[in-house]
């Protein structure tokens, strides 16, 4: 029961105190789970955090399900997750309750105004970095995936499956 | 039955959600505004900029908020939260189960090499679908993109880059 607790109340903390991405929430958690209560030894740590961010779903919680699970089963990473999803939950509500009654407001509207190009620069950057380390056809295939699913409007969901079925039956047929 | 809805097509943003927050995006954009219609792109874009700058995971924010928005109520909030969070509930403890096997699977590794082109393209394509004339609305638009790009480029703080775009956004709009 403690442990659960201590779960619970340390990805709780990480919810509650780190912004942005859950790649920029590494650090924190590794001071928590490793060097903070010993829960893991450090490569194993990242051994586990790339299978992490493998996987489907935020990055965050996956972090929590497999910290939880290791120390205590099932349990254990459903009071990691909802000690990581509470704080968000709570305090985005507040802000969509709270904002929603400011819309139309001449100020909020203007900061807005400023805001939007900011957060496209915001995800432009990380799409330019990611497409830098790819090899040229795939970086082609990048570009094109990109405009298929923004100006045909077709389901990422499609391009996601193409891409697990290409590379296990090219790891396959490699295998032999 | 809007809730139900709702609540399957977060589902689905969850379980194909690979590649993190960002990747996120475009599904959020396919369901929400192309698929159902149940916000516009300006809508998502405000919603993006509030989830960076709240703490918490952008991904859960992002969640959370949209659920608010489609039904103007807690419960919609409480239904996407829950959608998001099922599949690291699910997935993600079988891989802890498997994680020996998995860890040095090679086709984990295949199947990852031909789907971070895809997530790499998800990415682009959040961006390129916020591109349009509700948030380049003049060319004062057009410079904060510029400054901000290059400020991200060089690991400026993303909350300070968007605090200091909403001051420039009242001085220059109001």
């Amino acid at each position: 029961m403690k442990t659960l607790f201590q779960l619970f109340w340390a990805f709780f903390k990480i919810g509650a105190f780190t912004f942005g991405s859950g790649y920029a929430m590494i650090p924190m958690i590794e001071k928590e789970v490793v060097d903070r209560r010993k829960w893991f030894d450090r490569d194993d740590f990242y051994d586990q955090f790339a299978l992490a961010s493998a996987a489907p779903g935020p990055f965050s919680l996956n972090t929590a399900v497999f910290v939880g699970y290791k120390l205590k089963g099932w349990w254990g990473a459903l009071f990691a997750v909802m000690g990581a999803v509470i704080p968000s939950f709570f305090i985005i509500l507040l802000i969509a309750i709270y904002l929603s009654d400011f819309r139309g407001n001449r100020y909020v509207e203007a900061a807005f105004k400023g805001i939007r190009p900011a957060v496209i620069a915001l995800i432009a950057v990380p799409f330019i970095n990611m497409l830098k380390k790819l090899p040229w056809y795939l970086m082609i295939l990048s570009v094109a995936v990109a405009l298929v699913i923004c100006y045909l409007g077709v389901s990422p969901i499609w391009f996601i499956l193409a891409g697990a079925v290409i590379g296990i039956v090219q790891s396959l047929y490699a295998k032999k | 039955m809007i809730y139900l809805q709702l609540f399957l097509s977060y589902l689905k943003i969850g379980f194909f959600g690979f590649g993190g927050g960002y990747a996120m995006l475009s599904l959020i954009q396919n369901e929400m505004v192309v698929r159902h219609g149940w916000m516009t792109e300006t809508e998502l874009a405000d919603i993006v900029a509030v989830s960076q700058m709240t703490p918490g995971p952008i991904a859960i924010n992002c969640a959370t908020y949209v659920g608010y928005t489609v039904t103007g109520n807690a419960w919609g909030s409480l239904l996407t939260t829950l959608a998001v969070s099922l599949p690291s509930l699910s997935i993600m403890v079988l891989i802890t189960i498997f994680y020996h096997k998995l860890k040095n699977s090679r086709t984990m590794q295949g199947a990852m090499q031909w789907m971070k082109p895809m997530i790499c393209g998800m990415i682009g394509a959040a961006a390129l679908m916020f591109l349009n004339g509700e948030t380049f609305i003049d060319w004062k638009s057009y410079i904060i993109f510029v400054i901000c790009f290059a400020a991200t480029w060089f690991k400026v703080d993303s909350i300070l880059m968007i605090c200091l775009s909403a001051i420039a956004g009242i001085l220059l709009y109001i």
